[in-house]
Parts: structure tokens; sequence; C-alpha cells
């Protein structure tokens, strides 16, 4: 061995390059003024800016909600299709990944579209069912893999031993699929909080999430008002992370 | 009982999740520039397709090659960059490979726009003028990553001595990673490339942020610009559909083929 760990330089230099140095700069632009001096002003303009502060409460919130409903709505979902008495076909799992094929943005317009047609009013209400429909792959696939690789001994074990079905799900199921529950929530709650576009084509331009405050401010060239908004994100992602456990979260590579 | 009300929630799922699609479907065969208008059957959106077409056709082609080029260019190098280093790092140990693997997994746990940020400010930092170039960059470090994870599992279920015994039989590095790794380690570069070309094509933030002011435009910007505006180019309802159809075609066959291969060991 020893020199074949030497081909993991030249990614290490790049990710180095690509991904810390950049993340980095983030820190970097967040506390500079527009002349590169040194300064905290960026980070308290946000909790004075009532605009910026106001869409960070709804992002959050909508996060919130949508990884709740993501899990209610997944999670029976992945159950049926990873037990193999109510599901035999691995094509119905496929289907549930399908949709991701066609390119979000024109996902989401035709949802919306179709709420217009249907007659809903553009708002809270679409925006939560424009994003579950988004987001419930990214909860089912996790959950999905995590019950599609346990070991069933383990219930049948609970309900030899007396344990009625709904006391094998809760003591012993849930426990053991709480590794794909974590990295689902996390697939779907980091994404909505940051997410823009999406939420302007759903509610008509009447709700916007903090994903598009960072890009407006961006895009005006306020580039270190908007490293600072993206450094308030970083730490939330942080937090989010380091709650839900980063070390068996790590995302599972599907493959088609 | 439960089974009947099990499918029943999968199929209620499926088709709330179908909707838009097939919306988008069958709106593809009407002429009507506004979505959600019928104006009789007809396919003259195809043929716009195919043609250049009326409403602006030619930059739609255009957003069109480039968000497949640039798909292409950077799962290509994602694969090859990955594998390779896919390799290093299952031969390292200890605190060097922890801390590549905790670098790995930051441009999967990010959020787009995050990571489209960050770039942004890099490529300022770096006085690094944006277009073509900053792109396939930026998608080759969210890229990359995929092809690492998939390629690992890999690396752990192949017999390790074998490469050695390539090596001693005369082979050079080069000649051993051609013929004996990469032979091995296939199945994982192809759904690692496969993976990559996706998660590329769909892209949107962080394309959005370092494409720079050229006027280059993929299929995501294109229909966000196009939004924006009011009223979506109606060609990319046929489009749409177009991809969604060969997609599932695509992976009908893959599955009906893994099928009848299950089948025939089975029978042997």
């Amino acid at each position: 061995m020893g020199k074949r760990s030497n081909w993991a330089i030249p990614y290490l230099i790049f990710l180095i390059l690509f991904v810390a140095l950049p993340l980095l700069l983030i820190v970097v632009y967040a506390l500079q003024d527009g002349n590169g001096g040194f300064t905290f002003d960026n980070i308290t303009r946000f909790f004075t800016d009532s605009d910026a502060l106001s869409t960070f409460a709804v992002s959050i919130e909508v996060a919130i909600e949508n990884t709740l409903i993501c899990l209610l709505l997944g999670y029976p979902a992945a159950y049926i299709l990873a037990n193999k008495n109510l599901n035999k076909s691995a094509v119905t799992a496929i289907l549930f990944i399908l949709p991701m094929w066609i390119n979000a943005l024109m996902r989401t317009l035709a949802t919306a579209e179709l709420f217009n047609v249907m007659g809903f009013t553009l708002g809270k209400g679409t925006l939560l069912m424009g994003m579950a429909y988004d987001y419930l792959p990214f909860m089912i696939y996790p959950i999905y893999n995590v019950l599609l690789k346990m070991d069933h001994s383990y219930e049948e074990a609970a309900a030899d031993l007396g344990a009625t079905p709904v006391q094998v799900f809760r003591k012993v199921t849930l426990p053991l699929s709480m590794p794909g529950i974590s990295s689902g929530i996390l697939m779907v709650f980091m994404p909505t909080v940051s997410t823009f576009a999406i939420s302007e084509f759903l509610t008509n331009n009447k709700i916007k999430l903090f994903g598009t405050i960072i890009q407006e401010n961006i895009n005006s060239s306020m580039w270190n008002y908007g490293a600072a908004l993206s450094l308030i994100m970083l730490v939330i992602i942080g937090l989010t992370t380091l709650v839900l456990g980063g070390e068996d979260s790590e995302v599972e590579g599907g493959t088609v | 009982m439960r089974k009947v009300l099990s499918q029943a929630y999968i199929w209620f799922l499926l088709i709330i999740l179908y909707a838009p699609i097939v919306f988008i479907a069958i709106f593809s065969f009407t002429e009507a520039k506004a979505f959600g208008n019928w104006t009789g059957f007809s396919v003259k959106l195809y043929e716009n397709l195919f043609t250049g077409g009326v409403n602006g056709g030619a930059a739609l082609i255009l957003a069109i090659k480039n968000t497949l080029l640039i798909a292409l260019i950077s799962a290509a190098v994602s694969t090859i960059l990955g594998t390779v280093s896919a390799i290093g790092i299952f031969n390292l140990k200890g605190k060097k490979k922890r801390t590549i693997q905790f670098l790995n997994n930051i441009p999967m746990i990010n959020p787009d726009v995050i990571t489209g940020v960050s770039l942004f400010l890099l490529f300022v930092f770096l006085h690094f003028s944006q277009g073509y170039l900053t792109v396939i960059l930026a998608h080759i470090s969210f890229c990359t990553p995929y092809v690492v994870l998939n390629v690992m599992p890999r690396l752990g279920q192949m017999n390790p001595n074998i490469y050695e015994a390539a090596l001693d039989l005369g082979a050079t590095p080069w000649q051993a990673l051609r013929k004996v790794l990469v032979p091995q380690l296939y199945p994982g570069m192809l759904s690692g490339f496969i993976l990559a070309f996706t998660m590329s094509l769909d892209d949107f933030a962080v394309t959005f942020f370092t494409r720079g002011t050229i006027g280059l435009e993929t299929l995501s910007t294109y229909i966000y610009a196009d939004a924006r505006k009011g009223g979506l180019t109606p060609e990319l309802r046929p489009l749409m559909t177009l991809i969604f159809t060969i997609i599932l075609v695509l992976l009908i066959i893959i599955n009906v083929r893994q099928e009848r291969s299950k089948a025939n060991k089975t029978i042997r």
C-alpha cells in the first residue's frame, strides 16, 4: 500500500481549494466592510434588519412544517415499500425517485400551474403542498434503505415474546429506523430553509425564503452582507447536523 | 386488507407525485402559449422543438446543448477524479482518512445556495472571470463526492491482493489500474457517473452563482429567467415530456434486464 494512498493527494488539494477555501471566504467576506476592513456590522445588521429576520423566521417555520409533512407521508410509504409482504416489486420504489429526473424548477412551475387550474389561491398552503411534493422522495429514500437492510428477526423475536404489533413497531422497528429518519430530516430540512426560486413560484412571489434574500444581496453586489447571511445559514446547518448526529447521517449514494 | 390499504396509499401518493408531470405531458399536445390553456390537439410544439421553432426556440436549444455539455464534462472528470481518489482514500488510515472524508461530505450536506455563494466568492477572490470553466469546476466539486461514495464500497468488496499480484507479474501501475482495478470498480464508477450526470443536469443554484455575466444559460437558468419574465416558453412542455419518457423507458429496460439476469442465475 503506502504509495496508493498518495492517489488521494490531488483530490485533497482540490477539496481544499474548492470546498474548504470557499467556506472560509464566506467567513472572511462576512466580517469585512466594503473596503476590506474588519467589522461585525454585517452580522449586527441582520439582527436589526426586520425584513431579513422575518424571512428567516418564516423559512425555519416552513422548513419544520415541510419536514414534518414529508416524515408523516413518507414513513408509511417507506415502510410499505420495504415490506416484502405488502410490496413485491422494486419498481414501485423506483417510481418514487423518477420525478427527480425532471428539472426541479419545471416541476415546481407545473405544480403551481396545476394549483391555479384547480382554483387554489397561491400562498402558504400551496407552498407547503408543492414543497412536500418536491422533497418527499428525499425523505422516503433513506428510510426505505434502512428498513430494507434491517434484520427482521428482531421484530419476529419481539412478536414471539408477546409484543403486540404496535409495541413491535414502537420498541423495535422505529428505533432501528432512526438513522434513516435523521438523514431524511437532514435532506429535507436544509434544502427547504435555503431554497430560492421555488417558494416564489409556488406563492406567486408572496412568500420568500432565506435563500432568496441571500441571492438578492449577492446579485445586487452586496457581497459582504450576502456572505454574512450565508454564514448564519452555515451555523444553522452546523447545528442541525450536530443535533441529528453527523456521523451516521452520511448521504447514501443511490444506484439507478 | 392491510395489503389493499397499503397499495391504495402508495398509489395515492404516486398519483399526486405524478399529477404535475402528466399535466405537462397533456398540455404539450396543444399550441396554446399559456400553460393550462387547451386550444385543441396539435403536435406543433414538438415540431418547433426540433426545427428551432418560433418562440425563441434557438435560445432554448442552445441552453439544452450547454446543459448536456456541462453535465457530460463534469460527470466524466468527476468519475475519473472520484475513482482515483477513492482508491487513495481507501488506502489511507486514521486522521488523514477522516479529514478527507469529512471534506468529501461537505458538498453533499451543504445546500446549493451556500455552495453557489461560496464558489462565487472564491472566483471573485481569485479574480477568475466566470463562465463555462467556472461552472464546470463548480459542478465537478459537488459531483465528485458522489462518485467517491459509490466507488468506495466496491473497493471494500475487492480482493486487495490482485492489484499487487498484477504488479508482481510485471504490470506497470497504469496497466494494473486499467486491466485490474477499473474492471472491478466499473459498476461503482458507472452508478457514480450517472448520479453525477443527474446532479449536474438538475443543478440550478450553483450554476446561477458561478456562470458570471457572459450570458451563459443552462436549462435551469433558462427556465428561471423565463418564469420571471412571466410565461414559460411553450416548447419546454414537449421537451420535459420527451426527457421523462426517455428516462422512463431506460429505467424499465434496465430493470427488466436485471430481473432477467437474476432469473437466469437462479435457473443455473
